[in-house]
C-alpha cells in the first residue's frame, strides 16, 4: 500500500481496504524503524493519530475531503506549523513553536492529510547536502537499497558498512528521505536554488518547483523573498500535480501570489508528442557533468525525437554567470531576512544583558552556524553603500539578462527545456564534506538556480539507476505559469522511462509487505 | 592562497570592462582591511569568529567579481519576476490579531505585555582583529 499512487490509496481508503489509522500506524512504525536516516526532526505522532481518527470518521460517513484525506504527509522544518516546534534545523529556533500554520500546511490539513512530522534540512535551507543542520545530516535511503549494495557487493545486513552512507542532497533532504523510505506519500520542501529538485534527483523522486507566484509563501520562513517557492516531493508526477492543485492560488496573506484564477491541475494523458518542441540548452553541457548523466540526458532527448517531437539545441548565453548572480542576490537577501533573528521576540537569546547590540551579536553568534553567518556577512558586504551599485544592482541587471534568455528561448517555439538536475549521482557523506558548503552549493546548484532567478516552473523526474545502482534525475523547465503543461510532459516521460522502485526489503522487514501488496490485484479506481 | 582556489571549473569569457565604472579594487589584492571587517561585524551583528570566515568572505567577493565581465549597459535591474503585474493590496481593515498572549509566549524575557530588551544606545566595544 505504501508504494501506491495517491489516487490508488485514496480509492482503497474509500473502499475500506485500509483505514487511515492503519495507514498512519504503518508509517509511524516505519519512521521509528528508519530513525537512523535522521529524516525527521519532530514526529507528531499524537496529532497524526488524532487526524487519522477524524479522517476515519469521515470515510465511514462517506464524506471524504478528497484525494489527500487520510494520507500521511511530511513538511520541511522551515514551514511554520501551529503547536509543533519549527526549528529550521538551527539553534536559533530550537524550541520555537509557531502560533500559526503556513498557508500551504493549512491547505493540506484542510484536505484531511495526516501530518507525520517535520523533516530535517540544512540550517535555514542553506546548503545542497542536508548535512549542515543543527540536528545532524540526513542519510539517503538508497545507501541501504538492494540495488546499491549489490553493486558494491555488500550484504544488506552488513551494519559495519554504514560508515560510507550517501547524502540525500539538499536542502530538503529530510523530506526526500521521508518520501523515498515510504514513511509518507508527499512531502513539502522549499526551493530557492534547487533545494527540492536536487534531493529529488538523488533520492529517485519527483521534485516539483512551481512557478513563482503560484503558491503562497506565507509561513515559509524566508530565505530569498524573490526566489523562494514551496516545493513538492512525491513518487509520481500525477501525485505532484494533485498536490499542486490543492496548494496553488492567490493568498491574501502573500501579496506575491498572483490573482489569476487557478485551473485544476488534472493532467491529460499525452499520447502524441509530435507537436512538442524540446529545447536542449547547449551551455548546460559542462565538463564536470558525469558521463552517466550526460548519456542519460542524450538518451532522453533521443526518446523524444524518436516519438516524433522536435528536439533542438538552444542557447542561454548568460548561463555561466547565473550561479554568480544567484550567489550575490541570495546572500544579500539572506542578510536582510536573517536580521529578524535578534532574540527579543522569539528564538534563542543569549545571557548577556549589557546592551542591545551586545545581546544581538552574542545571540546571533550562538544561534547561527558558520554557513549562515558567512552568508550574512557576504550579503552585508554586497549591500554596503560603496558596493551596492557594483554588486547588488549589477546582479539584478544580470538577473534580467538571464530571465530574458529564457523568455527568448520560449518565444522561439520551445515548449520545455530538458536539462540534467545534478552533475552526478549522490556521493558518500565523507566525500561530500571534503569541500565547504559554499563550494558545494556553487557546484550542485549549477543546473537548478537559473530557474529560480527567472521564476519558472521546473520538475526533476527520476530516470534510471547509475552503474552504482543510484538514482539519476533529469529536469524539465517550463514557461512561467505553464505548470500543467510541464507536468503533462513529465508524466509522459515518467511512463516511458519506468524508473524502478527502491528495494529496501532485505534490509527492513516491513518493506517486504510493501512489495507483497504490489502484486495484489489492482485497486479499483472507480469512484 | 584564496586567489588560486578552484571555486568552479567554469571559465568566464574574457573579461570586458566596458561601461562599468569601478570603485572597487582589482581582484587578488587581498583588500579586506581590518576596518572593513569591523564595519561588517557591527553592521551585520554577526562576528567573523576566525580567519576561515574572513577567507570565506574573500572567496565570495572574488567569485562575485566575475560579474564584471557581463555587459549590462542600459539594462534595468530586475527586482521581481512579477514586475509586469500589480501587487495585491488588501483593504486597510483589521481582520485578525488580539493574540498578544500567544505571541509573548515565544519570547525568553517578558514583563506583562512587554518584550524586555537590555539598554540600547551603547555601542559595541571595539573588537580586535
Amino acid at each position: 500500500m505504501l508504494g501506491r499512487t495517491l489516487r490508488e490509496v485514496s480509492a482503497a481508503l474509500k473502499q475500506g481496504q485500509i483505514t487511515p489509522t492503519e495507514l498512519c500506524q504503518k508509517c509511524l512504525s516505519l519512521i521509528k524503524k528508519t530513525k537512523f536516516l535522521n529524516a525527521y526532526i519532530t514526529v507528531s505522532e499524537e496529532m497524526a493519530l488524532k487526524q487519522a481518527e477524524e479522517s476515519e470518521k469521515r470515510y465511514k460517513k462517506g464524506q471524504s475531503l478528497g484525494d489527500l484525506d487520510g494520507i500521511p504527509i511530511a513538511v520541511k522544518d522551515n514551514f511554520s506549523t501551529s503547536g509543533i516546534e519549527t526549528t529550521c534545523a538551527s539553534n536559533m529556533l530550537k524550541g520555537y513553536v509557531p502560533p500559526y500554520n503556513a498557508t500551504v500546511v493549512q491547505k493540506l490539513l484542510d484536505q484531511g492529510a495526516l501530518l507525520m512530522g517535520k523533516t530535517n534540512l540544512d540550517e535555514f535551507a542553506m546548503g545542497s547536502g542536508s548535512t549542515d543542520g543543527a540536528f545532524g545530516p540526513v542519510k539517503n535511503p538508497w545507501s541501504y537499497s538492494k540495488q546499491y549494495r549489490e553493486k558494491r557487493q555488500q550484504k544488506p545486513h552488513d551494519e559495519k558498512e554504514d560508515s560510507n552512507w550517501l547524502i540525500t542532497g539538499g536542502s530538503s533532504g529530510g523530506s526526500a528521505a521521508a518520501v523515498s523510505a515510504f514513511t509518507c506519500f508527499v512531502a513539502l520542501g522549499s526551493d530557492t536554488g534547487g533545494s527540492t529538485r536536487n534531493p529529488a534527483a538523488h533520492c529517485g523522486l519527483v521534485g516539483l518547483k512551481p512557478s513563482y507566484g503560484l503558491v503562497s509563501r506565507h509561513g515559509l520562513i524566508p530565505l530569498v523573498n524573490s526566489m523562494d517557492v514551496p516545493g513538492i516531493l512525491t513518487r509520481y508526477v500525477e501525485d505532484a500535480a494533485i498536490v499542486l492543485g490543492m496548494l496553488a492560488g492567490h493568498d491574501p496573506r502573500d501579496s506575491t501570489t498572483v490573482q489569476d484564477p487557478v485551473k485544476p491541475f488534472t493532467l491529460p494523458i499525452l499520447t502524441d508528442v509530435s507537436k512538442l518542441c524540446i529545447g536542449i540548452p547547449k551551455e548546460y553541457h559542462l565538463p564536470e557533468l558525469s558521463n552517466e548523466v550526460r548519456a542519460l540526458w542524450s538518451k532522453a532527448a533521443d526518446l523524444f525525437e524518436s516519438e516524433g517531437a522536435k528536439v533542438i539545441e538552444v542557447s542561454l548565453p548568460h548561463t555561466s554567470f547565473s550561479i554568480v548572480c544567484y550567489h550575490i542576490l541570495c546572500t544579500s537577501e539572506v542578510a536582510s531576512n536573517m536580521a529578524r533573528f535578534d532574540g527579543l521576540e522569539y528564538g534563542h537569546r543569549c545571557d548577556t544583558d549589557v546592551s542591545t547590540e551586545a545581546m544581538y551579536a552574542a545571540t546571533r553568534r550562538e544561534g547561527f552556524n558558520d554557513v549562515v553567518r558567512g552568508r550574512i556577512l557576504s550579503g552585508n558586504f554586497f549591500l554596503l553603500k560603496e558596493n551596492y551599485e557594483n554588486y547588488f544592482i549589477k546582479a539584478q541587471k544580470v538577473r534580467r539578462l538571464i530571465a530574458n534568455d529564457f523568455v527568448n528561448v520560449f518565444n522561439s517555439g520551445v515548449d520545455v527545456l530538458l536539462t540534467p538536475t545534478t552533475l552526478r549521482e549522490a556521493v558518500p557523506y565523507l566525500e561530500f564534506i571534503k569541500e565547504d558548503n559554499s563550494t558545494r552549493s556553487a557546484q550542485d546548484d549549477i543546473f537548478t538556480q537559473a530557474v529560480n532567478l527567472a521564476g519558472l516552473p521546473a520538475v526533476s523526474v527520476p530516470v534510471a539507476l547509475s552503474n552504482q545502482g543510484l538514482p539519476i534525475g533529469l529536469q524539465f523547465i517550463g514557461r512561467a505559469f505553464y505548470d500543467q503543461q510541464l507536468l503533462t510532459i513529465a508524466k509522459w516521460f515518467e511512463k516511458k522511462v519506468q524508473f524502478p522502485v527502491i528495494q529496501l526489503q532485505e534490509f527492513m522487514d516491513d518493506y517486504s509487505s510493501v512489495l507483497k501488496n504490489e502484486k495484489l490485484t489492482s485497486v479499483s479506481l472507480k469512484q | 592562497m584564496w586567489g588560486r582556489t578552484v571555486w568552479l571549473c567554469l571559465r568566464a569569457p574574457g573579461g570586458r570592462y566596458r561601461g562599468f565604472s569601478s570603485k572597487a579594487h582589482p581582484p587578488g589584492s587581498g583588500r579586506i582591511t581590518a576596518e572593513m571587517l569591523q564595519h561588517l561585524e557591527r553592521h551585520a551583528l554577526v562576528d567573523f569568529g576566525n580567519r576561515e570566515a574572513v577567507t570565506r568572505l574573500e572567496k565570495a567577493i572574488a567569485f562575485a567579481d566575475r560579474l564584471r565581465a557581463v555587459d549590462t549597459d542600459r539594462v534595468e535591474p530586475l527586482e521581481s519576476v512579477l514586475e509586469d503585474r500589480c501587487l495585491y493590496l488588501r483593504s486597510d481593515r483589521v481582520i485578525e490579531g488580539n493574540c498578544a498572549e500567544e505571541l509573548l509566549q515565544n519570547s525568553r524575557r517578558v514583563v506583562e505585555e512587554y518584550f524586555v530588551a537590555p539598554p540600547g544606545n551603547i555601542a559595541l566595544p571595539k573588537l580586535d582583529e
